[in-house]
């Protein structure tokens, strides 16, 4: 009975057995199916998936090249940067490896704190900064250390270095960390610790300093740590950049200058070259690479004497009488004035109702005056009526042919391109017509004019030569050749005239009644130049009383600029130079700085040093007190 | 059935025949399948013995040794101490509840001082020997008694609510569906089934609403979408895919994987060991593990159709089923077929309790066959002890 019994179930559980072993043949027919598409299929797919699961590539950036003065002085270069990482996640006992760390390097609070909120931050499996730019002692003792920190790493990184600091600030320029907007695709700029330049010639050259990047393909496991190298291309280190200037001559420009809010250019007047440029005050490069506070760099903008701005290339100024030569010469070339053709200055111009004024009026004028003369005492009443002869447009013209109103392209950033104005410029800018007074000031450099302190050493290079010379900093690129440095271009003026206007520098200097007569050089080499004083405001008709000078009181910021440009040798020329002090009273007085910096060019002069070395035992001349020029 | 010709009387047989009439072909194939899992986990501990591949022979050594004596134990002993065995193991998952050690964000095991026991595995076994007796004792008309269900339903039902408890979703669903197999062999009516699975449906979408915890929700969505959050949820299945993908016809090469070998695979020597051996053993690595799977399967199939008691075909068919459900359940898991639920694959696993409770498994498979002809009356009272 329960053998029969048994039978029934055992049919039963025949049946369902058979049904439920296909269903189960089923799932692994699914199992295979699945695996078949996995590992068939889809497998070329999912081996390239393995591939970039498995290999990293990583980034080898190059060192940055150096920026090196003409005589191949370091102006930048790189300094190891001594680091110290921690791993977390290796780190056995994290609070005691950090006490430890600590103990090494005595550590601060502050820094303890940013350890502490780097550690929150962080992502998983990447290691945390402890300490930078250590020094070789603390460097080491952490590396002795070692096999009592779990968890940490030492590493050498590379950091900016400007041996120069201030001084050469402007025209080096700085890196920073790379911006969101400064990606290009190139991938180094996406490594974390990159700099890339951000001012300068760090900026112009920044892709020949950079160099190429270099890559290793490395095995990596799931939290990327490297497990082997399986391939390694070599980048190309960045290209060392030689520029034009003498840091020595620098350093002295610079320390001359650096009381002032000032700028001064000092030019090859044959071919360019910037020997020197200085932009006062200054600011330390290597603070941008080291990363700025925000109290630092608002204490910087908020600076009223610009200490960021490069006031070489980006302070723009009316010329004032810095202007006139250019003046002079556009009358001459015209054929409408002559260098003999004289004119009465009695002290003012009177033209409909304005009267306008010659520096000297208090003392009746200039009276009888020619070009040479009304250059070497800067007579306004000369250039009123010589501008009022040959008109706004001859004398733009001109003044664009000496290189203003344009940026001439040296190798910074930021030049600012001044403003020669025109009669078409005024009505389109304005919507009113041109006024012949205007002509009239801007025949003394006032009123539209504005240019740089580069541009009027570039327009004071191309009066000493007669050609068209443009300002560079580029020397060489190393490796890349360097750069062709052709003779200039002429002009295209008359030498006769050009040799009329250099007699009117030569008198400004050397001449008995020469607007910057104190500045004659000591010694046998004859500077010649030109005062210009810039208005910072409109002249107030009890000054003009007192005779146009400015009461000793009057604030700093309401003082007029004092500009003065100059070549020398004046018979043979070789260096042009600019200079403007900023609210420095006036032109004359800029003149007896200038004296001290084309003496320092000039006793750095290679084949003049021996002749000039005297001066060198004379020390610095003392400062006399300049009076006013127009 | 008579007494006579070749159906022998296991009563009276002897330590030494039993012994012979070990199913020893199974046995072998068990042995093979733990070999490949040796191998792995010598790749996996990149090529040694230590810390997972001498361990687990170790484990092996002493699972075989334990299969052989629960083997050779008659089959009787079992069918008596059924109930008092779901006892303890239901003691014990009630302890989990109460004491258990919590690990990865689930109580799942129990300190008994000397080690750590998982009671859902001790559960798995026990409960098919509770079922296998409860039906033995149902004739093939009584099944239809609607009323004669409620005992086994409640046998089912309290384990799984404790399991789910824990919580572990996998392991309930595993120990649900073998009792849903019982049930199927047992002769329940096909129309309960359907039923059943009506009620499922009706039931699930509550369940998914407030029955799962947020991790086992999340498991099943990226389950659905992987390469949604490559980083997130769906990292693994992701990564398994890749590397088991990568392994192609003929694998990477023993020892030679680059994804289990890079950590780009979580768990390699436990869950995921079958994407490892995809990876360096290809598809034929795969085809031969599922090969020897499958013959197990039919030998598992083969016992509970040469056994004369309804006890041992529920208890061999019960092995056989729970062993199949773990090999699906983990490769179709890494293979991106399932949700990721953490079962091990069967004998290959770095792991204890699941190979103890195999092989105990395997032990019960193989002690119906030993004991195929004994005949057991269908009340428990008429057995001789």
């Amino acid at each position: 009975m329960a053998e029969r019994r048994d039978g029934e179930r055992q049919k039963t559980f025949t049946r369902r057995a058979a049904l439920l072993g296909l269903g189960q043949l089923s799932l692994f027919g699914a199992l295979a199916g699945r695996m078949y598409y996995l590992q068939v299929v889809e497998a070329d797919e999912y081996r390239m998936l393995a591939e970039e699961n498995r290999i990293n590539i990583r980034l080898l950036p190059p060192p940055r090249g150096r920026i090196l003065d003409r005589f191949g002085r370091e102006l930048a270069r790189n300094r190891p940067n001594f680091r110290v990482l921690l791993d977390p996640d290796e780190a056995e006992d994290l609070p005691l490896t950090l006490d430890r760390v600590s103990g090494l390097l005595s550590l601060d609070q502050a820094t303890l704190a940013r350890i502490e909120r780097e550690m929150d931050r962080r992502r998983r499996f990447v290691p945390v900064t402890l300490v930078e730019n250590l020094s070789w002692k603390d460097f080491a003792k952490i590396n002795v250390n070692l096999p009592a920190l779990p968890g940490v790493r030492t590493d050498v990184g590379e950091l900016r270095h400007y041996p120069q600091g201030e001084r050469m600030a402007h025209v080096v320029g700085y890196v920073a960390a790379v911006s969101e907007a400064e990606l290009t695709g190139d991938p180094l700029l996406t490594l974390p610790d990159f700099r890339i330049g951000k001012n300068g010639t760090e900026k112009i050259f920044d892709l020949a300093l950079r160099g190429k990047a270099g890559n290793s393909r490395v095995e990596v496991n799931a939290f990327g740590r490297e497990i082997r190298e399986l391939r390694r291309q070599e980048g190309e280190p960045g290209r060392d950049v030689v520029l034009t200037v003498d840091d020595a001559l620098q350093r002295r420009l610079h320390g001359r200058l650096a009381a002032e809010s000032a700028a001064a250019v000092v030019l090859d007047a044959h071919t360019g070259e910037v020997l020197a440029m200085t932009s006062t005050p200054s600011f330390d490069p290597g603070a941008f690479n080291r990363g700025l506070s925000t109290k630092a760099w608002n204490a910087l903008r908020g600076n009223p004497r610009h200490p960021l701005i490069n006031k070489t290339i980006a302070g723009q100024y009316p010329p004032g009488s810095v202007f006139k030569m250019v003046v002079a010469l556009a009358a001459l070339e015209s054929g409408l004035i002559t260098d003999g053709q004289s004119f009465f200055c009695n002290g003012k111009l009177k033209l409909g109702n304005h009267t306008f004024h010659c520096w000297r009026h208090r003392y009746g004028g200039h009276g009888h005056i020619a070009m040479r003369e009304a250059i070497a005492q800067s007579c306004d009443v000369y250039f009123y009526e010589v501008a009022k002869r040959i008109g706004i447009d001859r004398i733009a013209e001109m003044a664009r042919r000496f290189g203003l109103g344009e940026a001439l392209g040296v190798e910074l950033t930021g030049e600012k391109r001044g403003h020669v104005p025109s009669k078409a410029w005024k009505l389109a800018t304005r919507g009113k017509p041109w006024l012949q007074g205007e002509t009239l000031i801007t025949g003394i450099g006032q009123g539209y004019m504005l240019v740089t302190p580069l541009q009027i050493a570039a327009m004071t290079a191309r009066l000493a030569t007669g050609n068209r010379i443009v300002p560079r900093l580029l020397r060489e690129v190393v490796g890349e050749g360097e750069g062709s440095a052709g003779e200039a271009p002429s002009l295209g003026l008359s030498a006769a005239h050009l040799a009329i206007v250099r007699e009117g520098m030569d008198l400004v200097v050397n001449g008995s009644r020469g607007t910057a007569r104190k500045a004659s050089l000591a010694g046998d080499v004859r500077m010649a130049g030109k005062t210009g004083t810039a208005q910072v405001r409109r002249i107030s008709k009890a000054e003009r009383l007192r005779g146009g000078k400015q009461a000793e009181g009057t604030p700093w910021e309401l003082r007029d600029h004092g500009l003065f440009v100059a070549y020398a040798p004046a018979e043979a020329p070789r260096y042009a130079l600019s200079l403007i002090i900023e609210h420095g009273g006036s032109g004359a007085k800029a003149a007896l700085v200038a004296k001290e910096l084309m003496e320092e060019v000039l006793r750095r002069d290679p084949l003049r040093r021996r002749a000039i070395g005297r001066l060198a035992a004379r020390g610095v001349p003392e400062r006399e007190k300049g009076g006013g020029s127009g | 059935m008579s007494l006579g010709g070749h159906t022998r009387n296991a009563e009276k047989a002897t330590l030494g025949s039993k012994l012979l009439d070990v199913n020893w072909g199974l046995v072998l194939l068990l042995a093979s399948v733990a070999a490949i899992g040796f191998a792995m986990l010598y790749s996996a501990a990149n090529g040694s013995v230590s810390p997972w591949a001498s361990r687990q022979m170790i484990r092996f050594g002493v699972g075989l040794v334990a299969m052989l004596v629960i083997a050779l134990v008659d089959i009787r002993v079992w069918l008596r101490q059924a109930y008092a065995i779901y006892a303890v193991a239901l003691v014990l998952l009630i302890a989990v509840e109460v004491m258990g050690v919590t690990g990865m964000g689930a109580r799942r095991w129990v300190d008994l001082g000397a080690f750590q026991l998982q009671p859902s595995e001790v559960m798995k076994i026990a409960l098919v020997l509770a079922l296998a007796r409860y039906f033995h004792g149902i004739g093939h008309e009584e099944i239809g008694r609607p009323l004669l269900l409620i005992p086994p339903l409640v046998m089912v039902a309290a384990p799984v609510f404790l399991v789910l408890r824990q919580p572990d979703l996998g392991t309930a669903l595993l120990i649900a569906a073998v009792a849903a197999v019982l049930f199927f062999q047992a002769g329940v009516r096909w129309w309960k089934f359907a039923l059943v699975a009506l009620a499922t449906v009706i039931v699930v979408p509550f369940a998914w609403r407030f029955g799962l915890h947020d991790y086992q929700r999340d498991r099943v969505l990226t389950f659905l979408v992987p390469e949604s959050d490559p980083l997130g949820a769906g990292y693994h299945i992701l990564q398994s895919k890749i590397a088991l993908g990568s392994g192609g016809v003929f694998g990477r090469g023993f020892m030679q994987g680059t994804q289990s070998h890079l950590s780009f695979l979580p768990e390699q020597q436990t869950d995921f060991i079958f994407t490892m051996l995809a990876e360096e053993l290809g598809l034929l690595g795969c085809l031969v593990l599922v090969g020897l799977y499958l013959a197990i399967l039919a030998y598992g199939f083969a016992i509970s159709l040469r056994a004369r008691n309804q006890f041992g075909r529920l208890v061999a068919i019960g092995v056989t089923t729970t062993f199949i459900l773990y090999v699906f359940i983990n490769i179709a898991m890494v293979t991106g077929l399932i949700p990721v639920v953490g079962v091990p694959l069967p004998l290959v696993s770095y792991g204890g309790t699941a190979m103890v409770t195999l092989l105990v498994g395997f032990g019960l498979l193989i002690g119906v066959f030993v004991h195929r002809d004994v005949p057991i009356p269908r009340r428990p009272d008429q057995l001789g002890a």
